[in-house]
């Protein structure tokens, strides 16, 4: 009977601290764009955020980019040949990319390679006190640290994430065409015969800018609700990283069933 | 890190993206539907067949359109197809719809066949004259069916 009501119990708080985060975040989102007009005013702190978030990232997005592409043009290959319809290669490659793979891998690794930097930044800032020593000053902590590298994330992830599905175009280009010999004509008239440009374009775009926001959103989050300890911030880095994963894969059904529905 | 070569590498970084951006969207993808005006007719078939919403509208083979909408007639228990014609191609008011499929196993489309009127469709109108899609299921079953008429006759 006691174990039953302690596990009741337990219950209860973990929905009441769920809920409660998930208010805080939102109000927290709320007092970022409150002060993002702010942090425009001084605008080379933004770019210097773009600096550190998008361009350190290019490299990783553009190997896996390659080389997501690469496989999908061997695994497409692999399929289409068995129907005979190997000019569909470029189809194939290019509306997996844009529609899914693009936005999400780029969301994945944008999210462990920008994600967890940033919250390890705002949280070594808060372990160290510097952001209460802003307060003391008059600055804003919000304006000055976290503004910024929330817009920097959302302005580099649809950049990434467009950099990522050319490369893996190019990469399947490269297999299809390059390597195993699929007529290059059909694989790029294919191609742009199916793919259309609000259609499947745009709507990859707007899916990466929302994963933008969501994941730069729980970065500059976790770090600046974390525990100042050491432990506390590695504990904010994991759950970055987690939970960004996990609500880019839960956003993406979310818009593909909004997006893609029956047609 | 000096401010200039840190705002070079991110107009770099930001224009490499938009390049990108720009592959995408003129090298991978096409304008369809997206340019120019459109006007929309409307087409009753028997049977569409798996006729599916966006599906091209051709004529003599070239992209003249998307399908808008399909819908159900209650009255007439017919299919009421929406065709959202380019702007730049005018057709005659007796032009002919039929249901047609590219290839065995491909897509199907709507296929326009131009008539002789001096008049022009133009938003709203119903094209008089169509026809509906193949299906292959009545297909064979009429054909087996004409087999076992023919057998007895040739067996005496």
């Amino acid at each position: 009977m006691n174990a039953l009501l302690e596990l009741l119990r337990k219950i209860g708080a973990m929905t009441i601290d769920g809920v409660w985060r998930l208010g805080f975040i939102a109000r927290f989102f709320c007092v970022v764009l409150r002060y993002s007009g702010q942090s425009f005013r001084r605008l080379p702190l933004t770019i210097r955020e773009i600096y550190f978030s998008g361009v350190l990232s290019l490299l990783i997005i553009l190997v896996s980019g390659l080389f997501v592409g690469m496989v999908l043009g061997l695994q497409g290959y692999d399929i289409l040949q068995r129907f005979g319809s190997i000019d569909a290669l470029g189809i194939m490659v290019a509306l997996s990319l844009l529609r899914e793979l693009g936005p999400v891998v780029a969301g994945l690794l944008f999210a462990s390679r920008a994600g967890s930097a940033v919250t390890a930044e705002i949280g070594l800032m808060k372990t160290t006190e510097q952001l209460q020593a802003m307060d003391m000053m008059a600055v804003n902590p919000i304006a000055r640290v976290v503004a910024p590298r929330f817009w920097g994330g959302v302005i580099s992830m649809p950049l990434l994430a467009a950099l990522f599905s050319a490369m893996g175009i190019l990469g399947g280009w490269l297999i299809g065409v390059v390597a195993i010999g699929v007529d290059d004509g059909a694989f790029w008239s294919q191609m742009r015969a199916s793919v259309d440009f609000r259609y499947d374009v745009l709507n990859g775009i707007i899916k990466s800018f929302v994963f933008g926001m969501a994941v730069s959103l729980i970065a500059v989050f976790e770090g600046y609700d974390c525990q100042p300890t050491a432990e506390g911030v590695s504990r904010a880095i994991t759950r970055t990283v987690v939970s960004s994963a996990l609500v880019i894969l839960a956003l993406d059904f979310v818009l593909t069933s909004f997006m893609f529905r029956g047609l | 890190m000096s401010r200039t070569t840190l705002d070079l590498w991110v107009g770099v970084f930001v224009a490499v993206g938009f390049a990108a951006l720009v592959f995408l969207a003129v090298k991978v993808g096409n304008h369809s539907g997206s340019s120019g005006p459109i006007y929309t007719v409307s087409a009753a078939f028997d049977n569409i067949g798996g006729l599916k919403v966006r599906a091209p509208v051709k004529s003599a083979g070239v992209v003249v359109g998307r399908v808008g909408s399909i819908g159900f007639d209650k009255t007439k228990f017919r299919a009421v197809v929406r065709l959202d014609l380019d702007g730049r191609y005018t057709f005659p008011v007796d032009t002919s719809a039929s249901i047609l499929t590219s290839g065995l196993l491909g897509e199907q489309y709507v296929g326009l066949d131009p008539g002789a009127e001096e008049t022009e469709l133009k938003t709203g109108d119903q094209l008089q004259i169509t026809q509906s899609a193949v299906v292959l299921e009545k297909l064979i079953g009429q054909f087996l069916f004409n087999k076992a008429a023919e057998a007895p006759a040739s067996a005496k």
